[in-house]
């Protein structure tokens, strides 16, 4: 086995293993540290001199008929799948950490953790697997258990409407991402699910013109839809606000990723001559992530809300990343899915925290409490100002090489992508606006009567913080360490879209 | 050390000191203030060393972020007469600052905090000076934007400092909005963000136009860090914050900031005539609106604050004159001292008089504390341009480049202003220094203690002799005090700048000896042109309103067409729901997980 397979097994293997009676928080720890170590191993050991290629593979063939597509459990890590496994490894030890201790849970602390180690597996096989199959069965495996654990450890009254709204929406949104999926599978011969010789494939022989339009269509709603994508954003706010800290970290910060990630690894590649024809529709969408749904945001009147909302907009500069279609703007949206996949997990950890120990997020029943829980006022300064795009934090980076990405080509005048970037930057506005706001409200001022003051975070809460905040930090003062493995996976992604 | 050791020192040091005080030293606070303080003097010290001249030099420079031939960003210093000169005046005003906050935040209780803020915002601002593109620029520019409200927020559970330093992020935000823009455009047009490969492009840019804009846009930085008229409502709303503070935003830090911004790129604005025009009227109308704002003022902090207003509109009106650049830069100069002289010296006052800053309750403090009195004399003196201080050669240097190149327009109103200023000045040093006191707080002031005075004497010196050539030296080499030249072209601008001195304060002498309450009323000044509250009203009808609409369209139109319709439909049909209400969810997820997790092992074994 590879280094690769193990740390895809481990996960579930250990969600198996507390299914059986093993100690809940003990194994999920332990899988999930042991996940972060063997990842930051491969990434040490990651060479990013191959140019590009994919590298820690390994390949188990399942299934060879003629007349049906080849089936290989396979794994294997380019620059862009690496940085995905180690944000989610990040995430994943995290949200262990901050998950309350099995004492503390109401019903079923065996089930909580597996749940969690099954999101933050389900989504890890999902970055690393080089099958078409398997990448989508390993999102479906995450995101099942998502599910259940809004409907049932969820906080708000109406978590089981929440838990079957998107438990339908976000089915929908994957059927959807099926037919674009088998149609795309089928236009390129039908031959295999390997993604690699299906990229290669779209440039030796590509799909006709209107065949691209649709794949790419459908895959753009279906990834859409994973990635709240306007108009198919309202399950996001509503999901995140009702579900426990941990699984909001993870699926804001992890798993959601999976449609972009799937847009850049799959759409583009196999589809390009379709981007480039429904690149107009990204724009005006990604201008509803950005600027309606900017305005949405600074409109709510609690912090979950208003976090669920942000992690929604955010999602509006990735796009047009994606939109740029160039080394510097997908170099950028890689890297901001991975600036934000850590900030919102940051900004919802201790929004859980609140919640708990407040036990209200509403704007104006909290206040001042900057004087009583001055350390988590810090932190938490930090990752709003991190969320609002400030430099040295990742998230500046990214935006930084979006932005510039988005600009480039422009010399002999200003197309309708560079006008949609100076609209979206208007979203740098909105955004200090609505973290401005929530901090003030919650932070500063006078406190409020009967607002009694809990205990500072103690240390198994700052723990986690400190780790996905200097994760941020390192990476916004020296991006190149996550740029020296994107940018080659790009340059190969781009050559193969042509 | 060599100058490159020297250089990443002056800049990474106070980044280490806040990071220490926040890791750990915050604990012991007078230990935190007086590290912080002392790094502000080792700054200061190697700045002294650095201004010693030498030929213009690009310190070595840290990569980082590449992305080959697409994009190259790099954390670069670079060393020349602007860089070295503008170091001067941000490390010597910001060490005394920190000298005199050890006094007057002494007793605070966030004082390491304080601390931090200080050495953050100095590392900052001193990454604004040294960079060599505009990407890092913009860095260091929205670093500065946070220490102000780190700082301005200090006692953030005062309502009014809380909102005076979200709406100082904002409303910087807000000209960083067309600063970015500006940065990208210039990079579409000249093909880089590096201050000297753009100097190199510029005149081969064929698209006039766009390069207009784009240097417009660019302006909104300024506009917004050096609060130009219409940003300029975070300024007086900034006195929230501790007056030592106020004394390094309005003096040397944060509004110089977009002054020397755009004397950092002057190739730039040179090259687009309409934008220079557009910056120099902007300069001159927000010169005049404060200047008018300032005159019916009571809080002595806010009239400072809209004279800030005033002498920035100079230095942004010389940055959009042709040639006029050097002069804006050497007002930047002297008024970094006499203004830093002011607010210290307020502080002073404000210290003494028990936190009372309104003018009509002091009176008669020039008895009770004869060092702050004269030292603020000297001061409002440099302020409005008594010969031989200081301000008078900056303030004359910028408007004899007005006058050179026949920008009658702005020319006026900077006349006007120099009318303006010794009025409301001289109003001021008259109702809070001279007559009677007035109050209970001003009758029991005393003199502050020496580590409050002697920063005020140094800068009283500085007020009065920053001009002159054995202070500028190699620094201001196109601007220092040339007595000689100015008796050889004594025309329009010397006769009108010297009336407007004599009327302004002859005129507040006559209006304001002995008086008890302000015998003037002009509302409209008193409450800036209303200018804050059209803005509230604005915000609330286009950002709140826009937001609740969208936020209505999404729960009533949005979520119910696309969401709700196909859930309800699925739901009804579903057969999932049969499970559901069957009730053992849970059973049912332990078994599903098992069999996935099961298969997965099966096959992967």
């Amino acid at each position: 086995m590879t280094i690769l397979e193990i740390i895809v097994t481990l996960p579930l293997l250990a969600a198996l293993v507390i299914g059986l009676g093993a100690p809940a928080r003990f194994t999920a720890l332990g899988a999930s540290v042991l996940v972060l170590i063997m990842s930051l191993v491969t990434a040490l050991r990651f060479s990013p001199s191959i140019e590009g290629a994919l590298q820690n593979v390994s390949s188990r063939p399942l299934m060879q008929m003629d007349g049906f597509p080849s089936l290989s459990l396979s794994f294997g890590l380019d620059g862009i799948s690496l940085v995905m496994l180690l944000l989610s490894a990040i995430v994943m030890v995290a949200a262990v950490l901050v998950s309350p201790k099995e004492s503390d849970l109401k019903h079923s602390p065996r089930l909580f953790y597996l749940s969690l180690l099954l999101i933050g597996g389900g989504a890890i096989g999902a970055f690393c697997s080089t099958d078409l199959f398997f990448l989508y069965a390993f999102h479906e495996l995450a995101l099942i258990p998502t599910f259940l654990m809004i409907g049932i450890f969820g906080t708000g009254k109406n978590r089981l409407r929440t838990a079957w709204t998107i438990t339908i929406y976000l089915g929908v949104g994957s059927l959807v991402l099926l037919v674009g999926l088998i149609l795309a599978v089928i236009g390129l011969g039908g031959s295999t699910f390997n993604i690699e010789e299906l990229t290669a494939l779209a440039s030796d022989a590509p799909m006709a013109a209107e065949m691209q339009n649709w794949v790419f269509f459908l895959l753009l709603v279906g990834f859409g839809v994973l990635v709240s994508l306007f108009p198919f954003h309202s399950w996001a706010a509503p999901a995140y606000a009702e579900a426990p800290a941990p699984v909001a970290m993870l699926h804001a910060g992890v798993l959601k990723k999976f449609g972009l990630y799937g847009l850049i690894r799959v759409a583009l590649p196999f589809a390009p001559a379709g981007a480039e024809v429904l690149l107009n529709l990204v724009l005006v969408l990604l201008l509803g992530n950005i600027i309606y749904i900017g305005l949405v945001t600074i409109a709510q009147k609690s912090l979950d809300r208003m976090l669920g909302y942000s992690s929604v907009m955010h999602m509006g500069y990735i796009f047009l990343g994606i939109a740029a279609s160039n080394e510097l703007g997908l170099s950028g949206a890689v890297l901001l899915m991975f600036a934000h996949g850590i900030s919102i997990a940051l900004l919802f950890a201790m929004s859980g925290w609140l919640r708990e120990k407040y036990g209200t997020l509403e704007f104006n029943k909290l206040g001042g409490i900057g004087k009583q829980v001055p350390k988590l006022g810090l932190l938490f300064g930090f990752a709003a100002f991190a969320s609002a795009g400030l430099p040295g934090f990742a998230n500046f980076a990214a935006e930084v090489e979006v932005f510039i990405g988005a600009f480039a080509g422009a010399q002999d005048g200003l197309g309708w992508i560079q006008w949609a970037t100076i609209i979206s930057l208007w979203g740098v506005v909105i955004s200090a606006v609505y973290m401005l706001r929530a901090y003030r409200a919650i932070f500063m001022g006078p406190i409020p009567e009967k607002l009694e003051a809990p205990a500072d975070i103690c240390w198994s809460m700052r723990l986690p913080l400190i780790i996905l905040l200097v994760a941020l930090t390192a990476v916004g003062f020296v991006p190149e360490l996550l740029n020296q493995f994107i940018r080659p996976a790009i340059t190969v992604l781009l050559a193969a879209a042509g | 050390m060599d100058v490159t050791t020297i250089a990443w020192t002056v800049l990474l040091l106070p980044l280490i000191v806040a990071v220490s005080i926040l890791l750990g030293l915050k604990r012991w606070s007078g230990l935190a203030s007086l590290v912080s303080t002392g790094s502000a003097f080792i700054t200061l010290f190697l700045c002294i060393r650095l201004a010693g001249g030498g030929d213009d030099l690009e310190a070595a420079s840290f990569s980082w972020i590449n992305m080959g031939d697409a994009l190259q960003i790099d954390i670069g210093l670079v060393l020349d007469d602007l860089s070295r000169g503008m170091m001067l005046i941000v490390t010597s005003i910001g060490f005394l600052v920190h000298l005199f906050s050890l006094a007057y935040m002494k007793d605070d209780a966030g004082k390491s905090r304080y601390f931090a803020g200080l050495s953050l915002f100095m590392f900052s601002m001193t990454g604004i000076v040294l960079a060599d593109n505009f990407i890092m620029m913009f860095i260091f520019w929205e670093l500065v934007g946070v220490s102000s409200y780190i700082l301005i927020g200090h006692w953030f559970e005062k309502d009014s400092a809380a909102d005076a330093a979200k709406k100082a992020f904002l409303t910087n935000r807000i000209g960083d909005f067309g600063f970015m823009i500006g940065i990208l455009l210039v990079w579409t047009l000249t093909g880089s963000i590096y201050f000297n490969e753009i100097a190199a492009a510029v005149g081969g840019v064929e698209n006039a136009k766009l390069l207009n804009i784009a240097v417009f846009c660019v302006f909104c930085g300024a506009i917004g860090k050096s609060a130009q008229l219409p940003l300029h409502v975070w300024l007086p709303d900034a006195m929230e914050g501790p007056t030592p503070v106020s004394a390094l935003i309005h003096a040397a830090t944060m509004v110089a900031a977009g002054v020397f911004m755009l004397a950092r790129v002057t190739f730039l604005v040179e090259s687009a005539e309409m934008a220079a025009t557009v910056i120099a009227w902007i300069g001159a109308i927000t010169a005049l609106v404060a200047a008018l704002m300032a005159l019916q003022q009571n809080d002595i902090k806010r009239i400072l604050a809209y004279s800030t207003l005033s002498q920035l509109g100079y230095m942004i009106m010389a940055q959009g004159v042709h040639h006029g650049s050097d002069a804006g830069m050497f007002h930047l100069y002297t008024h970094a001292f006499f203004k830093a002289l002011l607010f210290l010296g307020s502080g002073a006052v404000i210290y003494a008089c028990h936190h009372e800053q309104d003018i009509w309750k002091m009176g008669g403090l020039r008895k009770k504390m004869p060092i702050t009195f004269i030292t603020f004399a000297i001061g409002t003196a440099a302020l409005i341009a008594v010969p031989f201080t200081s301000g008078f050669w900056s303030k004359e240097a910028i408007l004899e480049a007005a006058h050179h190149e026949h920008l009658w327009g702005p020319y006026t109103l900077a006349i006007i202003v120099a009318f303006l200023t010794p009025f409301y000045m001289t109003r001021l040093v008259i109702v809070a220094f001279f007559g009677k006191n007035r109050s209970d707080n001003a009758d029991h002031a005393k003199e502050v203690g020496p580590i409050m005075w002697v920063p005020l004497a140094l800068l009283a010196f500085m007020a009065v002799f920053s001009a002159y050539d054995f202070l500028t030296g190699p620094l201001m080499a196109n601007g220092h005090a040339d007595i000689g030249h100015l008796i050889g072209h004594f025309g329009l601008t010397a006769t009108l700048s010297l009336t407007g001195l004599v009327v302004g304060v002859s005129a507040a002498i006559y209006f304001y000896k002995g008086k008890d309450k302000d015998p003037i009323s002009i509302p409209a000044f008193a409450d800036r042109f209303y200018i804050d509250e059209i803005y509230e009203k604005l915000i609330a009808i286009f950002q709140d309103g826009a937001s609740k609409v969208c936020d209505l369209l999404d729960r009533y139109f949005i979520d119910p067409i696309v969401a709700r319709f196909p859930a309800m439909t699925a739901m009804t049909t579903g057969s999932i729901l049969r499970i559901f209400q069957m009730g053992n969810v849970q059973t049912y997820a332990f078994m599903f997980s098992i069999a996935v997790v099961a298969l997965i092992v099966f096959l992967i074994s």
